[in-house]
């Protein structure tokens, strides 16, 4: 998978709060069997209306939005089912990088694991982003999301942080210490 | 050193900690067909083993048709797919399938508990967000997604962040007509739909140790309701007293060292806590869901609130109605009982109850979907199916039906139903949807009297 360290991009935004993981993608979407394919069904119940036509005043339609890598949103994003199939849809449509205010923890883990950034950013910061509504510089490197004049420095878990810079296998991680577990599962899970 | 109940299990099954994030042994994964399909083909792709088959348990219960006619050829080709892509994998890899024909075929939170899979102690994940049903039973549970699905799959282990740690401290006798579904509508009511995010929640107090075992598994289901991915009690005499004599629990000598083995699962002292947040249950009363999450619940005879929010306009225009309305203003005309929040035994007879020598109203359609086939088995023998269908209740088959409507069990656009699962999203039940969530009494009660209301 890619490693991601700087995304520059416009952003896309809508800023709701308890953006659940049933609209980013309808349960409808998920009998697929494969990781890919997703584009299409992001968000779907608020970008096409009853006969399958897409609403023009939905961001996602926006012709001024399109190849966007970051998307702008209120708090508690991905809430609901666990279902990775949203952060699959948020990748395939392009999105590299969410900013919001807080995510449900799920989703969150379900993001990095994809090699996306859930970046977090106080409303006022988030706001001003939105009214500037220019190019984000979002750079991991030194944690910061810049846009014209605008400077805003970012946390992230370190080790989050990494696994992102360096585009890590999460398997291949945890198999370095394939002589712990056997230690663990001879004491306690035979 | 003193420890909570979350951490004592927690540290027992850290096997190595790097910067802030630990990596957990996984004592049972549990699985489903719609989130394992993509994990599996990363096994093959890779060319890896599924480390431990013998801790992993798999069951059909998304997809599954709950119309008996309807289970032996499955209509919709991309359901069929989904399924029978669960039965090639877990025969690939080895993996118990508890499939549609299994006496032991049911919801996966059901199906966890009723076979003693989901002991005290145990840490336990599964690829859905109501993993945290089984920390009723003093377990650490949780939801995971499909890429940590894999990772437990190769290696039995995943890393973690360590979350804090919350006492929700409920207190008070309930009345009657209020249950464990009623506290934890309540809560999210109250605390908002993300007050436990970045925190396991341990629920604790007298009321918690009145209540029955199943009451406790409601309770801890609807933990990320409220932002929660763990929600956990701390195992007692109830406790074992469920889990003795089930199918995979240890039995004889190996059952009292078992017992022994858990005794020292409870928290040390309450300060340990990060945070503590008491609701007092005395007066609470039955809890009804008016929006598009959770949190916007009133009690029965409360009027809806004012508009506050763009997402409050939305929700009463998505819900077609209006601040200053009751429940009782809401024109049901579906009501659904079961899902994994409120689809066992106890939560039948609290309906069936209910219903006994009555008869649902001309306005209504109700469905009663058990969550495994245990659970069915169970109410025909108390006869509880009886009951339900004498009163004109739709009897089914198991399954997660009705509450996820990925099925083909959908509510109409626009309909009013009253449900006992766990979210009122927009589009939840069926496309345009509207769903009310209750408790299994109250959802009867609207079915008899043809609108929400105690009667």
């Amino acid at each position: 998978m890619d490693k991601l360290d700087i995304v520059k991009s416009k952003a896309t935004v809508i800023f709701k709060d308890n953006i659940d993981t049933d609209i980013l993608i309808p349960k409808n979407y998920l009998k697929s069997t494969k990781r890919t394919g997703f584009a299409d069904a992001l968000f779907a119940p608020w970008r096409y209306d009853e006969t399958g036509k897409p609403i023009e005043s939905f961001p996602l339609n926006q012709t001024a939005n399109q190849g966007n890598q970051i998307l702008i949103a209120g708090e508690n994003f991905g809430c609901g089912s666990s279902r990775e199939h949203a952060a699959w849809a948020l990748q395939d449509f392009g999105f590299k990088v969410v900013i919001a205010g807080s995510y449900s923890p799920i989703f969150y883990m379900n993001y990095l694991n994809n090699l996306k950034l859930p970046l977090i950013l106080g409303r006022a910061e988030r706001e001003a982003l939105i009214e500037q509504n220019s190019e984000i510089t979002v750079n991991l490197l030194d944690k910061t999301v810049t846009a014209g004049n605008l400077c805003f420095s970012f946390e992230i878990e370190n080790v989050y942080r990494e696994k992102l810079l360096k585009g890590q296998d999460g398997i291949e991680e945890i198999l370095e210490y394939i002589n712990l577990i056997e230690e663990h599962e001879k004491k306690y899970a035979k | 050193m003193q420890k909570t109940l979350f951490d004592k299990i927690w540290d027992k099954h850290v096997i190595v900690t790097k910067d802030d994030k630990d990596l957990l042994y996984i004592d049972l994964h549990l699985i489903h067909e719609v989130t394992s399909p993509q994990a599996f083909e990363g096994l093959r792709l890779k060319n890896r083993k599924l480390r431990r088959p013998d801790r992993t348990f798999a069951t059909m219960d998304h997809n599954t048709p709950t119309i008996a006619a309807h289970r032996d050829v499955i209509s919709d080709p991309l359901s069929a797919e989904q399924l029978k892509s669960l039965a090639d994998n877990c025969a690939e890899f080895g993996v118990t399938l508890f499939d549609m024909e299994s006496e032991y075929n049911g919801i996966v939170h059901m199906i966890g508990p009723e076979l003693g899979l989901s002991l005290p102690g145990k840490t336990i994940v599964c690829g859905d967000s109501h993993t945290a049903t089984h920390g009723a039973l003093g377990a650490l549970a949780f939801g995971i997604g499909t890429s940590e699905v894999e990772d437990v799959f190769a290696t039995q282990c995943m890393w973690q962040t360590k979350p804090k740690t919350m006492g929700v401290k409920i207190t008070g006798k309930p009345a009657d007509n209020v249950f464990a579904k009623d506290i934890i509508l309540k809560l999210i009511a109250e605390n908002g739909v993300s007050f436990g995010t970045g925190y396991a929640i341990e629920y604790y107090g007298d009321t918690i140790e009145n209540m029955p075992v199943e009451e406790r598994l409601s309770l801890c289901n609807m933990s990320i309701e409220g932002g929660a991915k763990f929600g956990i009690i701390k195992p007692d005499q109830k406790t074992l007293d469920y889990i003795e004599g089930r199918l995979y629990t240890p039995q004889g000598e190996e059952f009292e060292i078992f017992k022994e083995s858990i005794s020292d699962l409870y928290t040390d002292d309450e300060s340990l806590f990060d945070k503590i947040i008491i609701l007092d249950v005395t007066d609470l009363k039955p809890q009804v869901s008016y929006g598009t999450n959770p949190a916007m619940t009133v009690d029965i005879d409360s009027k809806f609130p004012e508009i506050k929010s763009p997402e409050d306009q939305t929700a009463y225009e998505y819900m077609g109605l209006k601040p200053g309305m009751k429940a009782a203003d809401i024109p049901i005309e579906f009501v659904f009982i079961g899902s994994c929040t409120n689809g066992r035994i106890t939560d039948l007879r609290i309906a069936a109850e209910v219903m006994r020598n009555k008869t649902i109203a001309d306005n209504i359609t109700c469905v009663v979907v058990p969550g495994s086939m245990q659970v069915l088995q169970q109410a025909e023998q108390e006869g509880l199916v009886d009951i339900f269908e004498e009163a004109g209740c739709e009897m089914r088959m198991p399954g997660c039906s009705y509450c996820l409507a990925m099925n083909e069990d959908r509510i109409a656009p626009e309909t009013h139903c009253a449900s006992t699962s766990n979210r009122n999203f927009e589009g939840r039940q069926g496309e345009r949807s509207r769903t009310h969530l209750m408790s299994p009494y109250l959802a009867a009660k609207t079915a008899i009297e043809g609108r929400i209301s105690l009667g």
